[in-house]
């Protein structure tokens, strides 16, 4: 049975939105044309491809839905199970099922903490348990654990790279039917970086993802690759549903904030006068209160709401997707300010450019001029800041959670990873994994997104333009 | 060095620009000379290379650009040769250049005085007390009054021309031999354009400075030039003395530019125009480049490269010239008579189609935290004009003086402060936002920077049918294509435009989209701001012929607000000269310009630059800048550049008085038939 989260229908919209915004731009050359420029960078490119990388894994985690049990006896009537499950979860069943008792280093087979075994003999002794999952199928993982791994990795990998291989050629086929040219000719171009669309560097990119995610497929299913948490949970099975979480708040808040930041930001420019004083007045009086604390207020109001109406939830998974919608639209409220005054600028300017006077003088309606003449031609900066605002969320995310504003503890989220590691980190023998994981997933996620918004600005903006 | 010696030798000079696979040969194979004290101007259209020719010998081209072949001699040197710092000691020390735009070629955070020391320090020198006395003398030598304050004055405190003139100290302070003028007056009024002239040549007779003058100004050549190089498509075309030139320029090229200036004499007749455009610089030409465009070319022009043809003083690059042919060139520069409109009446009729009264826009100066208003902008302070049906008004004055917002509050795209405008008996003053919107479709404009008039992210058969969709004319989608073809026919572009963007356009034929733009609301009125300043001469003449041509056809009168007098006097039926917010002048095109009254007037159309040195007159120097429109002088606002005011002109603003039927002139100095009700203040 399919549910639906209210971040779930707004993701759905959000790719509905792009989708749109795609075909409308296919047939307009002047949004072409920078999108073009865009595909010619090659880091772009393959920043694209990560960030491909981890919206799919974000869209497969954002379709749930409650499993059918094994029917009864009584026939016709099904029933579901109370846990709410996505996509993804269910094709990574394993991952998230095998628990161990607590904490294990990557790649290990024993636990991390020395407990009172009894031997067969019935004498006690205090030793590291073998994992009831990682590294199972050996039986001296001291010899032959390393060999494991590297044949188990290697095998995955050329695994990675046949199925890379098969993909280049179907790519390849497929443009030379496309452009009507040999298939020699249109590898011989891609080899020499001489497409228009760096599919070179794309490529490139894709094989190191995909060896990576095979290898990483296989040896999860053997070891826990990124160890255990307290509680025994895979991190590499944490880290990769935090994807989801991170992706909300990047996206769903820029969503929010955009209609504010628009609307008020055009009509502050375009109206002037005492409209304009109004609108400068909110959003300086709004962007002088420390962020931080109206968002702090914020949770903690709707915590009180979530816990004084506990009964209206039917799931902690329901729960803790409404306080992360919320926090999106906290983050949205208090960001749309910065992108609101870009805005009103720009439309001073283009207020009185002679394109807008000319507009007002064949007796254009207003509101025809802000829609057609005022709103495309302020495109280019709305989009630079969205993609440049999607990392900062992403990490204030992290921030957020880490002095527990931030999304539900029940929720996975990379702030969350932290801050559970943060205690652990005076330990001896230190545990630093959930960290490195959230690190590593976050930073290859930021990266990607500020290397494609660099060449995003480059192309969009029209004083960066290079001469040609 | 040698007198006779050339002081800059350039032979064979190649410089390319962008990529190496495809480059643009912006400049092909270019040889001339320059000898001491002598002014060369290199005249060219844009895009013709001149300014690249430029970059190239003092080696300041942009990154994409490089010398490909060539010699530049300048001295004993070969400048192509020398090391990069062995060429900083040459730029600015032996020789030097000033640019365009004096506004961009200041440091806004240095005083102009440390600017000029700064030059002085590298290329002579000297610093310190003797330093400062040298910038004082430069200042001084470039006459800028109370050099002493000036110079801890930073660019912003100064006008236009001034800061122009600090660039020439500048300029001057190492000492040049020779000195590189790009379009060194382009950006200047007529009238600051004429003391600068004057101040360049000066200094190079004192100086015995040689002078590279790059512009596209066939009036500036004339009043500046020893030798004249024309360039076309990368290459000189023609080279010669001036005098020759001027009588009898021979390059075909030449003689269009010539022919496509509007003058007096060609009133009611339509302009030479060049067809085509400038060929594209990245291909390799096999015959003549002006072949294409040249109404005398014969097949052998197409096929080979033209020789160089001499005649004593004077160089030409032309097929024409070749032994027995010169036969063949044609003289005949009649062109066809427009046809009048049926409609239109000779004289202005009884009712106008516009008239203003005492026109009034100001703008509020605001200070302080609860925007206090302080003071008024007096931008347009009380504007009297009148437009007649199918007639043409011409709304001259410099930049500044307020003739930009006497067009828009016309418009109404300014509200006016006061005063009335009446357009075909309607008052527009007091209408409503909405009432307005529908009477708008009998007012237009047309803006001067064809770039930037439209909306670049709409289709040009978006651009134009906005009108048409905004005034509910054209029912369907058919209707609308139709009237967009037709009015897209009517300027002379093809029906195919509608899908293409206006970058796509070059500068001419984005200006007769805005013209099919304007147009295509049937207007009684078009407000045209500068439709030509932004253009080439021969491109200039396109626009002006179809701009009479419409008026013959459809009727539409034109408020043609321009600083350029050439123009007037071909295209206006009226005149009303403006100063400072205020009209001085009001008259028939030929009464005005022939027989001037007012002072400022008279100075504006002497210190136009004119091409036959037989009718030129003496420039009536004017000194200083407009006053501020903010705190204008008391009593005639001209008087304190006026040579002829006295003391009454100090009191008491002028009434307006008639010269003769329809000539109108606000002077103390013609003060004998006032008018009753014209007296103002």
């Amino acid at each position: 049975m399919l549910v639906l989260f209210w971040t779930d229908v707004l993701i759905y919209l959000l790719v509905a939105m792009v989708v749109v915004f795609a075909l409308y731009a296919r047939r307009r050359e002047h949004l072409r044309a920078p999108w073009r420029e865009v595909g010619r960078s090659g880091v772009a490119m393959g920043s694209l491809v990560v960030l491909a990388f981890y919206v799919t894994i974000g869209l497969l985690d954002s379709i749930h839905f409650r499993p059918a049990l094994q029917p009864d006896e009584e026939a016709g009537k099904r029933e579901y199970a109370h846990e709410i499950l996505s996509v993804f979860d269910w094709l990574v069943t394993p991952l998230r099922e095998r628990t161990e008792k607590t904490y294990s280093a990557p790649f290990a087979a024993n636990l991390y903490t020395k407990e009172t075994v009894e031997l067969a003999d019935g004498r006690q002794r205090r030793q590291f348990p073998r994992l009831k999952y990682g590294a199972r199928h050996l039986d001296d993982p001291a010899t032959e654990k390393t060999a494991d791994i590297v044949a188990t990795g290697l095998s995955a990998a050329v695994k990675g790279v046949a199925v890379w291989g098969l993909i280049c050629v179907m790519l390849i086929a497929a443009l030379a039917r496309k452009k009507q040219q040999t298939f020699r000719s249109v590898f011989t171009r891609m080899l020499s970086g001489a497409t228009a669309v760096r599919w070179r560097s794309m490529l490139y990119t894709f094989a190191v993802l995909l060896v990576i995610s095979f290898a990483a497929a296989d040896l999860s299913m053997e070891y826990h690759i990124l160890g255990t948490d307290k509680v025994g949970e895979d991190v590499f099975y944490q880290t990769l549903k935090s994807i989801r979480t991170g992706l909300v708040i990047g996206t769903l808040t820029t969503l929010v904030m955009l209609p504010f930041a628009m609307l008020l930001g055009i009509m502050a420019g375009y109206f002037g006068g005492w409209i304009d004083d109004v609108i400068q007045y909110l959003y300086t009086t709004l962007s002088s209160i420390p962020g931080v604390l109206l968002i702090a207020a914020a949770v903690l109001i709707l915590q009180v709401y979530l816990d004084n109406h506990a009964d209206r939830f039917s799931s902690i998974a329901e729960r803790a997707d409404l306080r992360l919608l919320f926090l999106c639209l906290i983050l949205g409220v208090t960001s749309w300010t910065s992108l609101c005054r870009y805005l009103r600028g720009e439309t001073l300017k283009l207020r009185d450019t002679d394109y807008i006077q000319a507009a007002t003088a064949l007796g254009v309606r207003q509101f025809t001029i802000l829609t057609r003449h005022v709103a495309p031609n302020v495109m280019h900066i709305v989009l630079i800041t969205v993609v440049l605002d999607f990392s900062a969320l992403v990490l204030a995310e992290a921030v957020l959670s880490y002095v527990q504003i931030g999304v539900d503890p029940a929720m996975n989220s990379w702030g969350n990873m932290i801050n559970s590691a943060r205690l652990e980190m005076a330990r001896e023998p230190i545990v630093w994994w959930s960290l490195f994981a959230a690190f590593l997933f976050m930073f290859s996620l930021v990266l990607a997104a500020n290397l494609f918004s660099d060449a995003l600005r480059d192309a969009f903006d029209p004083r960066l333009r290079r001469e040609k | 060095m040698n007198d006779s010696q050339p002081i800059l030798s350039v032979s064979e000079l190649s410089t390319h620009l962008g990529s190496g696979s495809r480059p643009i040969r912006a400049v092909d194979g270019l040889s001339f000379d320059i000898n001491k004290g002598e002014t060369l101007a290199l005249l060219g259209e844009s895009g013709c290379g001149k300014s690249i020719t430029a970059l190239s010998l003092m080696r300041l081209l942009p990154a994409s650009g490089r010398v490909i072949s060539g010699t530049v001699r300048f001295g004993s040197c070969d400048l192509l040769k020398l090391s990069e710092s062995e060429m900083r000691r040459v730029r600015g020390g032996g020789m030097t250049m000033i640019f365009q735009e004096p506004m961009t070629s200041l440091n806004p955070v240095i005083p102009i005085g440390e600017q000029i020391l700064e030059a002085l320090r590298l290329h002579v020198g000297e610093a310190g007390a003797a330093g400062r006395k040298h910038v004082l003398d430069l200042l001084d030598a470039v006459r800028i009054p109370d050099p002493g304050k000036r110079f801890h004055e930073y660019p912003h405190q100064l006008s236009g021309g001034m800061k122009q003139r600090v660039m020439i100290a500048i300029a001057l302070a190492g000492e040049p031999n020779l000195l590189i003028a790009d379009e060194p007056t382009t950006a200047l009024d007529v009238t600051i354009q004429a003391q600068v002239l004057e101040l360049m040549r000066n200094l190079q007779q004192q100086r015995q400075m040689a002078i590279l003058l790059i512009t596209h100004d066939l009036g500036v050549v004339a009043e500046m030039a020893d030798r004249v190089a024309v360039m076309y498509a990368g290459q000189i075309v023609e080279l010669a003395a001036r005098e020759p030139f001027f009588a009898h320029p021979s390059h075909p090229y030449s003689r269009k530019l010539f022919a496509s200036l509007p003058t007096m004499a060609k009133r009611k007749r339509a302009l030479h125009v060049i067809k085509g455009l400038v060929p594209s610089l990245h291909a390799r030409f096999s015959g003549c480049r002006f072949a294409a465009r040249c109404d005398d070319a014969v097949a052998v022009c197409h096929e080979y490269p033209p020789a160089w043809h001499t005649d004593g003083e004077r160089q030409v690059l032309c097929h024409l010239y070749e032994h027995g042919r010169e036969a063949e060139r044609r003289e005949d520069t009649s062109t066809a008579p427009i046809p009048s409109h049926t409609a239109r009446p000779a004289k202005p009729v009884r009712e106008p189609l516009l008239q203003t009264r005492a026109l009034q826009v100001h703008f509020p100066i605001e200070a302080g935290v609860f925007k206090r208003t302080v003071g008024y902008v007096r931008a347009v302070d009380g504007v009297d004009l009148t437009i007649g049906a199918g007639r043409t008004l011409a709304l001259v004055g410099e930049s500044g003086c307020g003739k930009t917002t006497v067009g828009k509050s016309i418009l109404q795209l300014i509200r006016p402060t006061a005063g009335s405008v009446r357009l075909d008996g309607v008052e527009l003053t007091g209408l409503s936002h909405s009432q307005l919107r529908r009477r708008r479709s009998d007012f237009q404009i047309i803006f001067q920077d064809p770039y930037s008039s439209m909306n670049p992210r709409m289709l040009v058969g978006d651009v134009v049918a906005e009108g048409i969709k905004a005034f509910g004319a054209g029912e369907t989608r058919e209707q609308r294509r139709a009237l967009v073809n037709k009015q897209l026919l009517q300027v002379g572009l093809s029906a195919d435009s509608v899908t293409r963007y206006p970058h796509e356009f070059s500068g001419g034929q984005r200006q007769r989209i805005s013209i099919a733009r304007a147009l295509a609301v049937a207007p009684k009125l078009i407000v045209c701001d500068e439709p030509t300043s932004a253009l080439d001469v021969s491109v200039q003449a396109q626009i002006l012929n179809l701009l009479q041509r419409l008026q013959a056809e459809v009727g539409v009168s034109y408020l043609f607000i321009t600083h350029n007098m050439s123009v007037v006097s071909y295209i206006a039926d009226e005149i009303a000269v403006m100063y400072l917010g205020r009209i001085v002048e009001f008259g028939p095109v030929g009464d005005v310009l022939r027989r001037p009254r007012h002072p400022y007037t008279e100075a504006l159309l002497s210190a136009v630059p004119a091409l036959d040195p037989k009718t030129r007159r003496g420039v009536i120097r004017l000194h200083g800048d407009i006053p501020s429109p903010s705190s204008p002088p008391s009593g005639c606002h001209f008087h304190p550049r006026c040579p002829k005011s006295a003391e009454l002109c100090r009191q008491h603003y002028p009434r307006r008085s008639r010269v003769d039927d329809q000539h109108y002139v606000n002077c103390h100095l013609v003060d004998d038939e006032p008018i009753p009700g014209g007296a103002r203040r």
